[in-house]
C-alpha cells in the first residue's frame, strides 16, 4: 500500500482500549440517539393524543397499542437510510461532491440480490441452503459487484471531471444515475427476472414474538420478523467494520487525510486517486449491501426503486452533518424514525384525513428543506471535526 | 488538434462564400425554398420526410448564423415557420404537433436557461412551476373547481386569455416562495432542495383528492377546456373547410409560436441589461459580485421567478392542448428533459436552449420512433434483438448518456455563448487567435 510509506515509524501503536474507544464511541452515539430519537417522538404522540382525546375517547389507545410496533419500523427504516448514507457522506468528505448515482447504485444492489436468489431456485437448490448461507451469499455477492460498480462509475464518470467546476460533475452524476436505472431495466426485462425481480428465499422461521402489547382491553403482539432481525443485524456489524476500518486503520487514515486535505495528502505520498476510488469502493460496497437486504425484506425489486431511498439517504447525510460517518448513521436513524411515526400516526391524527404512508415523502424532503436552511451543518456537523 | 482546426478551415473556406455578400441570400433563399417544395410534395410521414424536416428546421439555424441582412432574416423566418410550416401542418398533423411541442419546450429551455445558464443555479425541480401553472388552468376551467367549493363554476373559455397572465403571476409566486428560503444555499444543495421541492408538488398534487378534492389525485383531470377560435368564422367565410382538430393545431402552434418570440425577446434583453451581468457576475464569482455591490439574494432570485414565470405560461398552455394532465406528468424525468435541452445546446447561451429543445424534441417524438420501427424489422427478420427493447421507453438511457457524454466533452454545449466560451477554452482560443495572426503576417 502507498500509505505503509508515509506513516512515520515512530507513530506509536495504540493500545487495544483506544482501538476499541474509537469503534464504539460512535456506536454508543448511535445508541444514544437512537433511544433519544424513539423517546422523544413517542412522548410527542403521547402529548398529541392526550390534547386530541377529549374529541375521541379511544384515540390514546389506538395510538399506544401501535407504538413499539412503530419504533421497530422506524429502527428498520433508520439503518436503511443509514448505510445508504455512509455512501454519500464518505464520497462527500473525499471530494466535496453529491454521487447522485449512489441511489441507483442500491437499487442495483437489490438486483444482484435477486440474482443470485433467481439463480439458486434456477439451480433448484434454494431449499437447502441454510438461510444464514443464503444470506451472506446475497449480501457478499451484492457488496462486491456494487463495490465494483461505483467504482467503474467514478472512473468514466467523475474523474475527468475532477477539476471542473462544481456543477459539471453533479450534472454528470445525475446523468449516470438516469443510465444505470434504463440499463438496470434493460438488462433485467430481457432476463427471466422481470421488471419486478422477486426474492425467493429459503424459509427464515416463525416471526419472534417480542412480548404482548396490552392496553385497555386490547392485547397487541409486538412482533419482529426474522428478515427486520437480519436487517438491523447486518447493518450494525456493517457499521461497527467501517468505523473499526476508518477510525483505527493505516487505510482509513490515508482517507481522512484525504478528506481533510487532498493537496497536502499528495505530498505525503497518499496515492489520492485510489484513496478515492477505496472510498468509492467502500460506500459503493455499502450500498449494494442495503439494496440487497432491503430486496430481501420487501421482497421485490424493480430499476426504477433507488432514487426515492437516495433522496432520503441524502437528506440523513445532511442531517446527521454531511462529510462526517456517524453523522450520517445518526442522522438515518432519526430520520427513519421520522418517517416511520408520520406514516404511522398522521392519518390517526387528521381522522384518514390525510394519508400517512403518502405524506412521509414529503415529511422526509420538508425536513431536508428546513434543515438546509437553519442548520445545513447537521446534527453532528460543527461539533465533531472528525471527516471523511 | 491540427487536423481538427485544417478540417475547419476546410468548413469555412466551403461556407464562408455562402455565409456573407449576395451570394448568402441567393443560398438561403433557394435552400429554403429547396426543403419547403420537398416538405409540401411529400407529406406523409416517412424517414426521407424526416431527414426534410429536420434539413428545414436547420435552415433557420444557417439563416441565424450567415451575415445577411436582418430584414432578409425575418422574412425567412416568417415565411417558414408563419406560412410554410402551418401549411405543411394541415396536410400532416403529426408534423405540427412535432413543431408545436417543440415550440413548448423551447420557451420552457428558455425559462430554465434562465435559471441555470445566466444565474448559474442548478434547479432540478423546474416543472414544478410547469405542473402550476397546468393546474391552475385545468382546476378552474373544468368541473373540478366544483369539488372544491359547489357554488363555483368553471370560468368561461375565453378565460384563456387572461390565464395567460395569472398562470405567469402563479409562476412568478411559487418561483418567489420556493427561492426565498433556498437561494442561500451552495450550488449542490440547491440542487437536490428543487429535486425535492419537485417531487413534494407531484406527491402532492398525487394526493390531495382529500379531504378535499382539490387536483382529483392520481385520476388526473380530463377534457380540460380549449379557448374559443378567435377568427374561425372569417377563415370558414373564405370558403376554406377545416374541423375543429385541424384549426385548433394551428391555433397552438402561432400561440406558442408568438409566446416563443416574445420569450426570446424577454430573455435577450435581459441578458445584456444590467441584471443579466448582475447573474453572470454571480455566477462566475460570488464573492466577487457581492463585493462590487451586487444584491445577491435579489438578483438570483429575479432568475428563479422569471425562469418560473415561462414555465407557469407554458403550463397553461400545455393543459389546454394535451386536454389532459395528470401528475406523472410533471415527475423528475421532464425537469431532467428540459435540463438536457439546456445542456445540450449550452448553458446561458439563448440560441443553444432552443437548438437543444428541438434536437432533443424531435429525438423523442420522430427519431427513437423511427429506429424502434428499423429495430422491429430487424427483429422479424430475425436479428438477435431482445424484445423487449423499445428505444422509445429509454430515454432515461439517452438523456443519461447525454449528460454525461457533454459534460466530460463539451461542457459548453453545442452552441455555446461566446463569453462562457472563452471562459471554458481560454487557452485554446489564445492559441488559435496566435495562430490567425501568424497567418495573416
Amino acid at each position: 500500500m502507498a500509505v505503509d510509506a508515509t506513516v512515520a515509524p515512530t507513530t506509536a501503536r495504540r493500545s487495544l482500549g483506544e482501538v476499541l474507544g474509537v469503534v464504539f464511541g460512535p456506536v454508543g452515539q448511535l445508541l444514544a440517539f437512537i433511544v433519544g430519537s424513539a423517546a422523544s417522538l413517542s412522548l410527542i404522540v403521547v402529548v398529541l393524543a392526550l390534547i386530541l382525546s377529549p374529541a375521541q375517547p379511544d384515540m390514546m389507545q389506538r395510538v399506544l397499542i401501535i407504538l413499539p410496533q412503530v419504533i421497530i419500523d422506524g429502527l428498520v427504516r433508520g439503518f436503511l437510510f443509514a448505510t445508504i448514507a455512509l455512501g454519500y457522506t464518505m464520497v462527500y468528505g473525499v471530494l466535496e461532491f453529491i454521487n447522485f448515482a449512489h441511489g441507483e447504485i442500491f437499487m442495483i444492489g437489490g438486483v444482484v440480490g435477486a440474482t443470485v436468489s433467481f439463480l439458486l431456485v434456477s439451480a433448484g437448490t434454494l431449499e437447502s441452503v441454510p438461510p444464514l448461507v443464503f444470506v451472506l451469499l446475497v449480501i457478499l455477492v451484492a457488496m462486491a459487484f456494487c463495490g465494483i460498480l461505483a467504482v467503474t462509475v467514478e472512473r468514466i464518470a467523475y474523474r475527468p471531471l475532477r477539476n471542473a467546476p462544481r456543477l459539471v460533475p453533479l450534472i454528470s452524476a445525475i446523468g449516470m444515475s438516469l443510465i444505470l436505472q434504463d440499463l438496470a431495466r434493460l438488462v433485467m426485462t430481457s432476463t427471466p427476472l422481470g421488471f419486478n425481480a422477486r426474492y425467493q428465499t429459503p424459509n427464515f422461521g416463525q416471526p419472534i414474538q417480542l412480548f404482548t402489547m396490552e392496553v385497555g382491553e386490547r392485547s397487541v403482539p409486538v412482533i419482529l420478523i426474522p428478515r427486520d432481525l437480519i436487517f438491523i443485524v447486518a447493518a450494525t456489524i456493517m457499521l461497527v467494520v467501517l468505523n473499526y476500518v476508518v477510525n483505527a486503520t493505516k487505510l482509513g487514515k490515508a482517507i481522512r487525510a484525504t478528506a481533510q486535505d487532498m493537496p497536502t495528502a499528495s505530498l505525503m505520498g497518499i496515492d489520492v486517486n485510489r484513496i478515492i476510488a477505496l472510498t468509492f469502493l467502500i460506500g459503493g460496497a455499502l450500498g449494494g449491501a442495503a439494496g440487497a437486504l432491503f430486496g430481501l425484506r420487501i421482497g421485490t425489486v424493480n430499476p426504477y426503486m433507488g432514487l426515492i431511498p437516495g433522496l432520503k439517504a441524502f437528506t440523513a447525510a445532511v442531517l446527521g452533518g454531511i462529510g462526517n460517518i456517524t453523522g450520517a448513521m445518526v442522522g438515518g436513524v432519526v430520520l427513519g424514525f421520522l418517517e416511520a411515526f408520520v406514516a404511522a400516526y398522521l392519518s390517526i391524527f387528521t381522522a384518514g384525513n390525510f394519508s400517512g404512508a403518502a405524506y412521509a415523502d414529503v415529511a422526509a424532503f420538508s425536513i431536508l428543506i428546513l434543515l438546509l436552511i437553519f442548520r445545513p451543518s447537521g446534527l453532528l456537523g460543527e461539533a465533531t471535526t472528525q471527516k471523511v | 488538434m491540427t487536423t481538427s482546426t485544417s478540417s475547419q478551415s476546410l468548413w469555412q473556406r466551403v461556407t464562408a462564400p455562402l455565409s456573407s455578400g449576395p451570394a448568402a441570400y441567393g443560398f438561403l433563399a433557394l435552400y429554403v425554398l429547396a426543403c419547403s417544395v420537398l416538405l409540401l410534395t411529400n407529406p406523409r410521414t416517412e424517414l426521407s420526410t424526416d431527414i426534410v424536416f429536420v434539413l428545414f428546421m436547420l435552415s433557420m439555424l444557417v439563416a441565424y448564423r450567415s451575415r445577411v441582412a436582418g430584414w432578409f432574416k425575418v422574412v425567412l423566418g416568417v415565411v417558414a415557420l408563419g406560412v410554410v410550416l402551418p401549411y405543411f401542418g394541415t396536410l400532416n398533423p403529426f408534423y405540427i404537433d412535432v413543431a408545436t411541442q417543440a415550440g413548448i419546450f423551447t420557451a420552457l429551455a428558455l425559462g430554465l436557461n434562465v435559471v441555470v445558464g445566466f444565474a448559474g443555479l442548478l434547479d432540478l425541480g423546474y416543472v414544478a412551476f410547469f405542473a402550476v401553472g397546468a393546474y391552475a388552468w385545468g382546476i378552474f376551467s373544468t368541473p373540478q373547481i366544483s369539488e372544491i367549493n359547489p357554488a363555483w363554476g368553471p370560468v368561461d373559455p375565453v378565460m384563456f386569455y387572461p390565464f395567460l397572465i395569472i398562470g405567469l403571476i402563479l409562476g412568478l409566486i411559487t418561483g418567489v416562495l420556493l427561492g426565498l428560503p433556498v437561494l442561500r444555499l451552495r450550488g449542490d444543495y440547491l440542487a437536490i432542495v428543487t429535486l425535492g421541492f419537485g417531487e413534494v408538488i407531484r406527491v402532492v398534487a398525487n394526493n390531495l383528492d382529500r379531504p378535499i378534492n382539490i387536483t382529483n389525485g392520481s385520476q388526473g383531470i380530463r377534457a380540460i377546456e380549449r379557448p374559443p377560435l378567435i377568427i374561425v368564422d372569417q377563415i370558414r367565410n373564405l370558403g376554406i373547410v377545416a374541423d375543429d382538430n385541424r384549426l385548433y393545431q394551428l391555433f397552438f402552434y402561432y400561440l406558442v409560436l408568438i409566446i416563443v418570440l416574445l420569450t426570446v425577446i424577454v430573455v435577450a434583453r435581459l441578458k445584456h441589461s444590467r441584471i443579466g451581468r448582475a447573474w453572470e457576475a454571480i455566477r462566475e464569482d460570488e464573492v466577487a459580485a457581492v463585493a462590487q455591490g451586487i444584491p445577491r439574494v435579489r438578483m438570483k432570485l429575479m432568475a428563479f421567478a422569471i425562469g418560473a414565470s415561462f414555465a407557469g405560461v407554458m403550463g397553461v398552455v400545455f393543459a389546454s392542448k394535451q386536454l389532459f394532465i395528470n401528475p406523472p406528468t410533471f415527475d423528475l424525468l421532464r425537469s431532467i428533459n428540459i435540463l438536457a435541452m439546456v445542456i445540450l445546446g449550452g448553458m446561458g447561451s439563448i440560441p443553444g436552449a432552443m437548438l437543444g429543445a428541438i434536437i432533443v424534441t424531435m429525438l423523442d417524438l420522430q427519431i427513437l420512433p423511427r429506429i424502434a420501427a428499423v429495430l422491429r424489422e430487424a427483429q422479424a427478420a430475425g436479428a438477435p434483438i431482445p424484445r423487449q427493447f423499445d428505444p422509445t421507453q429509454y430515454q432515461r438511457l439517452l438523456f443519461g448518456l447525454l449528460l454525461v457524454v457533454m459534460m466530460i466533452f463539451r461542457p459548453e454545449g453545442l452552441w455555446p455563448d461566446e463569453r462562457r466560451r472563452e471562459e471554458q477554452h481560454e487557452v485554446e482560443i489564445a492559441d488559435e487567435e496566435l495562430e490567425a495572426d501568424k497567418a495573416a503576417k
